[in-house]
């Protein structure tokens, strides 16, 4: 029992510094994603931050600039689903809430 | 609509304190919107008119041709077409009179369309396949654009919240938030554009729209000024259904 126990600690340290490697290079692609957005370089930008989330599914502000990209190629669909993907990442970040609320009065309108 | 303006509102506070705690990156972007309806087919668009009622101070009818063709001529690639309002109530009621609906006819003079519906009985003239074709085939196949136009006067008695001045026993001012049973006036625009096929006279698209103004009970505002107000609110939707939109705006990216 104490065996099992201490293997499972061993485990969860080990798969720690995993998922902090996997968020530091997801976040190295969102970085890069930013600075080639604020250049124009909208499809670069959302090959990066693909890229992050793939890396990183659970990384919510990857999945809020994904969304905004989207936005910004006219793919409506495809940035509804990443805003509600952020938003289930972290339903508490207003960033990410007002980002949804200006595409949605858009899209409101697109489908009236 | 107030409501999710409140809501945005509040939420744009909050965010100015995130903003402050957060990598955050302001980036303006450009939504491009498809137009509802693939016009590729026209080369140009006939607003031929509107069976319009409500109120006598504004002809709906022809300001409402008048306004679509100015904002169609600036903000769509279509030629628009300048050619005389079409007087559609007349024609609807010599259609249902026997008549083939040419217009030319001396019938009677319609009745005036005072609510939504006093239209029901001018609408048949919509899916008048042979008229629209007919009228089609006058200006060369264009894209035709009607519908109906109510504009009406509104008058509510609703809760308003205003600040009003209080001085305490020390005479200090405070303004605070008062609700009072306000009588308010205004109007209602009520109506459908349809969007018909001039080669083949068959309706294509057709949205309805209602969209209401009210002011002070005491603040005297023209009827047109109104109409105005109210018709520029429901522009971007009739100019999305034809042509491709670029809508501003700006976004938070988030590190």
């Amino acid at each position: 029992m104490r065996i099992a126990a201490l293997m499972i600690a061993v485990l969860a340290l080990a798969a720690a510094p995993l998922a902090a490697d996997a968020r530091d290079d997801a976040k190295k692609q969102v970085e890069f994603g930013i600075s080639v957005a604020q250049r124009g370089l909208w499809r670069e930008a959302i090959y990066r931050w693909e890229r992050a989330t793939q890396m990183d599914p659970t990384y919510a502000a990857a999945h809020n600039n994904l969304a905004i990209a989207y936005e910004h190629e006219g793919d409506l669909m495809k940035a509804r689903a990443a805003y509600e993907k952020a938003l289930e990442l972290e339903p508490g970040n207003a960033l990410i809430k007002q980002n949804y609320e200006l595409f949605k009065e858009i899209n409101d309108r697109t489908t009236r | 609509m107030i409501a999710r303006r409140v809501r945005l509102l509040s939420s744009i506070a909050a965010v100015l304190v995130a903003v402050a705690c957060t990598n955050s990156f302001e980036i303006p972007i450009e939504t491009p919107i498809r137009p509802k309806l693939d016009v590729a087919a026209f080369q140009r668009v006939l607003v031929a008119g509107f069976i319009a009622g409500g109120t006598e101070d504004v002809d709906g009818n022809l300001e409402t041709t008048r306004l679509l063709r100015s904002q169609l001529r600036t903000k769509s690639e279509l030629r628009v077409i300048d050619s005389d309002v079409l007087p559609l109530q007349d024609v609807a009621t010599e259609g249902r009179n026997g008549d083939s609906g040419g217009g030319g006819g001396a019938a009677a003079a319609a009745p005036q369309i005072k609510e939504q519906k006093d239209l029901e009985a001018y609408e048949h003239v919509f899916a008048n396949v042979e008229y629209w074709k007919r009228i089609g085939e006058e200006y060369q196949q264009p894209l035709i654009v009607t519908g109906t136009v109510l504009f009406t006067p509104l008058q509510r008695n609703q809760i308003v919240q205003r600040e009003q001045e209080v001085y305490d026993s020390f005479g200090r001012r405070r303004v605070v938030p008062v609700r009072t049973y306000q009588e308010r006036k205004g109007f209602s625009l009520d109506g459908r554009f349809i969007f018909i096929d001039g080669r083949s006279g068959a309706t294509l698209h057709s949205e309805s729209f209602n969209e209401q103004i009210l002011y002070n009970a005491n603040q005297t505002t023209p009827a047109l000024s109104s109409y105005f107000e109210l018709m520029d609110r429901l522009i971007p939707s009739f100019l999305s259904t034809l042509s491709s939109q670029k809508i501003k705006g700006t976004r938070i990216l988030l590190q």
